[in-house]
């Protein structure tokens, strides 16, 4: 690796590069589907290649290719070389790195058992099982269960002196059960652990025993096959208590990318949108409720949003982003990191944070959540219910929608609950809700704590053109919003 | 670009070599690049190389998938053998019939020279236009110009084998000042045919007039949808209903109404890969020619789409419709144009005495897939339109509103039809519409 490395970082600063960094990347994917008890789809995927970015003339070049022969090296770094030369024929400024990174190391997901390990009769008995307990409800009339496992190498190497090869596993697996009524036209469906049929996590097959996907399967048909003849949820303003599933979404959608500096820089501007979390509420902005503390945090075990250093060699870090409600950090890349100094000068850190992600070798790495995490509160979760006299319990998502600067949102959740004098009550279906961000998050009371927290996976976070997929990472725990406006459905 | 003879070359060593009962290969590559703008200014450019093989192999009822952009023997060959393990363990698959056999495929060209042969300086200087137009006149601009070269191959061991090669290129922007957006984009096959200068003049108007919006409060309001808007109509319906999956799984919105009335007898939605007023695609990723099927016809449902597995549950045969296997998410209408009228956008404002226009939705989701509910914010230019006019620009809202119902609203339909781009290859062709009644049922700040 090294000789393509050296060969592509020599000749792109022969050719007039100012900086220049290569990443080599080997995916390897196996994704298991399985329906009804029948296996409907069942492959393993490979993608190599690698990607030249330079700075020339001030300004960004990126190519790419799946070739990695020395002479495909060439051809792709001087063509970089060419589309820069072409970026900067409409620069208004210099791009500013800020200081060098030139870190060496090495770093590999710590897994128990590798998933590449365990056989496909295994893998594949799992999900039949759980199949088959989904399906022992009648009523249920598709159960579905996936699992997909991942594995990712990647060596980084930069003209400053950066060398670092990294390796991430990840495993997830899910099941949805639907349920139909065919008379009334209705579909109703229950997922476990997580929405979308699947949690993942920087793991091996041991987060795949861990969820016990057989275990849960036959609660998770009866839920489907309930919910056709639950109450709608009710219209008007309540309390709500969110499970730490929807929680992590609401997390993501909410705080997760309205921090992303290059969105508050209007980079994404045409596609995924800006954010109403501008610079100059950097540091002042009551962005939540003074028991609201969020960090995005590249360090945690397990998370999708681990790693050792980012797509531009930096190191993975803590970083503080709401704390005691107050707005305080973003997520940001060598680039943003400079430019957000200029606004409001020493207020901000000197380097990046480190939140810059490829998705593989043919996309430049953009601004990506890490782990963004809503920390953990005081309340045990059933305190919390016995303290609610009237609301709702709404936990998994079902919906997602949010505008393009991240200020008014609406979700609908799988299941529901009313909450009726400190106790959970009747099953609810189609349970929507809908705010405006700051105005939500300061309306939160209570978060429930360490024991009821956990990181959740987003496997599929999609922003960029082209477009890029993220694994991103949000630990949650269950918490409370007062007057938050419910039952949106007509 | 492989071209047809090393592609053909390398399938038929595949397919030589597999020990299968059955064995597809389907290669897609390509060459795209991609010159991106924000702040008047490129901010990222960037050139992607890739060829994808794609192969399933079937032993008796058993089909295993696997696939490489490693296009050396060793790695094709370890391709094939790692696709032949998974399908040796695991159960027979009764639903399973076979790989679809050889049909005839069309033939036609659909390949622009100019996207072909694009450089990065002439994707600066479109871009270029689109900047230097919005910094006369005082507002930003973003957005993106894609030009791509992609190969299409598909083979099998029953003796299908189709190749094709295509070309698209699209640019679309948004350009902004401090209290407004305005949205255009464009796409075609030939670069040519991109007119930077008008996409630049419609999103820079658009601006420009939906400056300091104001709130208007939520609720029912006839609307007037250009076509950008309309996309999602035909996108939503097509994700929730217009495939055989969703039909088999009893979810499809279709589940009952063959026959039957489900929207405006002025509307017709149907699927055709060979129109070239879309991105044509002779055949699909199971080498099958692309039918045209009436999905919505005069407001009667009509049919879905197939690929061969879900055919075969019913045995049908395939409508052409199959996505890269093994295809979770079953067949899609990637091809899907919704039928036009005869009104102008003019006509449908100077029609209207109290309503909202709408330029186009951002990150709409389906609330409740059975009615085709969902949920959305309205972006980059809003109006409300008072005694046939345009009277003042508004902050952006949130709907959430039933398609289907919707669609039983039709006032006017667009004469004219726009391109819009789809997934895997596809896009969308539609026209504005204007409907008696839509919920609004949130707003936001901007």
């Amino acid at each position: 690796m090294r000789t393509l490395t050296d060969r592509a970082l020599n000749l792109a600063q022969v050719q007039g590069a100012s900086y220049a960094d290569i990443r080599i990347v080997m995916r390897r994917t196996q994704e298991i589907n399985v329906k009804n008890g029948v296996v409907e789809g069942l492959s393993d995927n490979e993608s190599q290649g690698f990607g030249v970015r330079v700075v020339v003339d001030g300004a960004w070049g990126f190519a790419s290719s799946a070739i990695l022969t020395p002479a495909e090296v060439d051809r792709v770094t001087a063509l970089a070389v060419q589309i820069a030369h072409a970026s900067a024929l409409l620069k208004v400024r210099d791009l500013r790195l800020g200081p060098p990174v030139a870190h060496v190391g090495l770093y590999r997901t710590p897994v128990e058992i590798d998933p590449w390990d365990v056989s496909l009769e295994q893998k594949l008995d799992l999900l039949l099982k759980a199949d088959e307990g989904m399906r022992s409800t009648p009523g249920v009339v598709v159960a579905g269960g996936s699992l997909s496992f991942w594995r990712e190498k990647k060596v980084f190497a930069n003209t400053e002196g950066a060398y670092l090869e990294q390796e991430i596993i990840e495993s997830g697996g899910g099941i949805t059960a639907t349920a139909v009524d065919r008379q009334k036209g209705e579909v109703q469906k229950r997922s476990y652990p997580n929405a979308f049929a699947r949690d993942q996590r920087q793991e091996g097959w041991e987060a795949i025993l861990a969820m016990d996907l057989p275990g849960h399967a036959a609660r998770i048909g009866e839920e489907a096959v309930a919910l056709l003849t639950a109450a709608p949820c009710p219209s008007g303003e309540t309390t709500l208590i969110l499970g730490a599933t929807q929680l992590s979404l609401q997390v993501h959608e909410s705080c997760g990318h309205p921090i992303e500096l290059d969105r508050v820089f209007g980079t994404e501007a045409s596609y995924a949108g800006t954010s109403f979390l501008t610079p100059e509420k950097y540091g002042s902005f009551r962005y939540g409720s003074d028991i609201v503390n969020m960090t995005a945090d590249a360090t945690i075990p397990g998370g999708l949003g681990t790693f050792g250093w980012d797509d531009e060699g930096v190191p993975a870090q803590r970083v503080p982003i709401v704390r005691n409600g107050i707005f305080c950090g973003y997520l940001t890349s060598r680039e943003t990191a400079q430019q957000l100094r200029e606004i409001v000068g020493d207020a901000a850190p000197e380097t990046s944070g480190g939140a810059m992600r490829a998705d593989g070798w043919n996309r430049i790495p953009i601004i990506r959540m890490t782990n963004v995490n809503l920390e953990p509160g005081e309340w045990e979760f059933d305190d919390l219910i016995a303290d609610t006299d009237d609301g709702i319990y709404m936990e998994l998502n079902k919906s997602w929608s949010i505008d393009d600067k991240r200020l008014n949102f609406q979700f609908g959740t799988e299941i529901a609950y009313e909450i009726k004098g400190g106790k959970m009550g009747r099953l609810l279906k189609n349970a929507t809700y809908t705010g405006i961000t700051p105005r939500f998050w300061a309306s939160c009371d209570a978060i429930c704590n360490q024991n009821h927290w956990r990181v959740w996976g987003t496997p599929n976070c999609g922003k960029g053109q082209p477009g890029q997929s993220a694994h991103t990472g949000h630990g949650t725990a269950p918490a409370r919003f007062r007057n938050v406006q419910v039952g949106m459905i007509k | 670009m492989l071209g047809e003879q090393r592609v053909k070359e390398l399938v038929e060593g595949i397919l030589a070599r597999s020990t299968a009962d059955q064995t597809e290969v389907v290669v897609l590559a390509g060459d795209e690049y991609l010159t991106r703008f924000a702040n008047s200014t490129i901010h990222q450019n960037v050139a992607e190389t890739n060829s994808e093989v794609r192969i399933r192999v079937v032993l008796g009822s058993r089909v295993g998938v696997a696939t490489t952009n490693n296009l050396d023997d060793k790695a094709l060959a370890q391709t094939l053998e790692s696709a032949l393990a998974i399908a040796r363990l695991q159960p027979e698959n009764p639903n399973f019939k076979s790989l679809p056999g050889p049909q005839p495929l069309p033939r036609f060209a659909a390949f622009g020279q100019a996207t072909a042969g694009c450089t990065p300086e002439q994707r600066a200087k479109g871009v270029g236009a689109i900047c230097l137009m919005a910094r006369n006149k005082g507002v930003v601009a973003s957005g993106a110009l894609t030009t791509a070269v992609v190969e299409l191959a598909v083979a099998n061991s029953l003796g299908v084998f189709g190749h094709f090669a295509t070309t698209q290129a699209e640019i679309n922007t948004v350009i902004m000042s401090d209290t407004s957006a305005g949205y255009a984009s464009d796409m075609a096959l030939d670069l040519d045919d991109l007119d930077f200068e008008a996409i630049g003049r419609e999103a820079v108007e658009k601006c420009l007039r939906s400056q300091k919006p104001r709130a208007l409060d939520p609720g029912d309001y006839t609307v007037i949808l250009e076509p950008y808007a309309v996309q999602d109509f035909i996108q939503m319906m097509a994700y929730t209903g217009f495939s055989a999956v969703a039909m088999q799984e009893g979810r499809s919105f279709m589940v009952g109404k063959i026959g039957q009335q489900i929207v405006d007898p002025r509307v017709s939605i149907w699927d055709d890969g060979t129109d070239p007023r879309g991105l044509p695609l002779p055949f699909d990723f199971e080498g099958v020619p692309k039918q045209r099927v009436d999905l919505i016809e005069k407001g009667v449902a009509r049919g879905v789409v197939y690929d061969s597995y879900r055919a075969g549950k019913e045995n049908k045969t395939s409508t052409g419709h199959a996505l890269p296997a093994p295809a979770a998410f079953g067949p899609f209408p990637l091809n899907a144009f919704f039928g036009p009228g005869d009104a102008t956008l003019d006509e449908m404002i100077a029609g209207t005495e109290r309503g909202l226009y709408v330029t186009r939705f951002h990150y709409t989701r389906p609330v409740e897939p059975t009615r085709v509910v969902v949920t959305g914010m309205t972006r980059d230019g809003t109006f409300l339109i008072e005694n046939g006019e345009i009277a003042y620009p508004v902050k952006n809202l949130r709907f959430t509103q039933s398609y289907l119902e919707a669609l039983n609203r039709v006032d006017m339909i667009g004469k004219d039809l726009r391109l819009l781009s789809g997934m895997f290859l596809g896009g969308t062709v539609q026209p504005a519409l204007k409907l008696g009644s839509f919920s609004f049922t949130g707003a936001t700040e901007f």
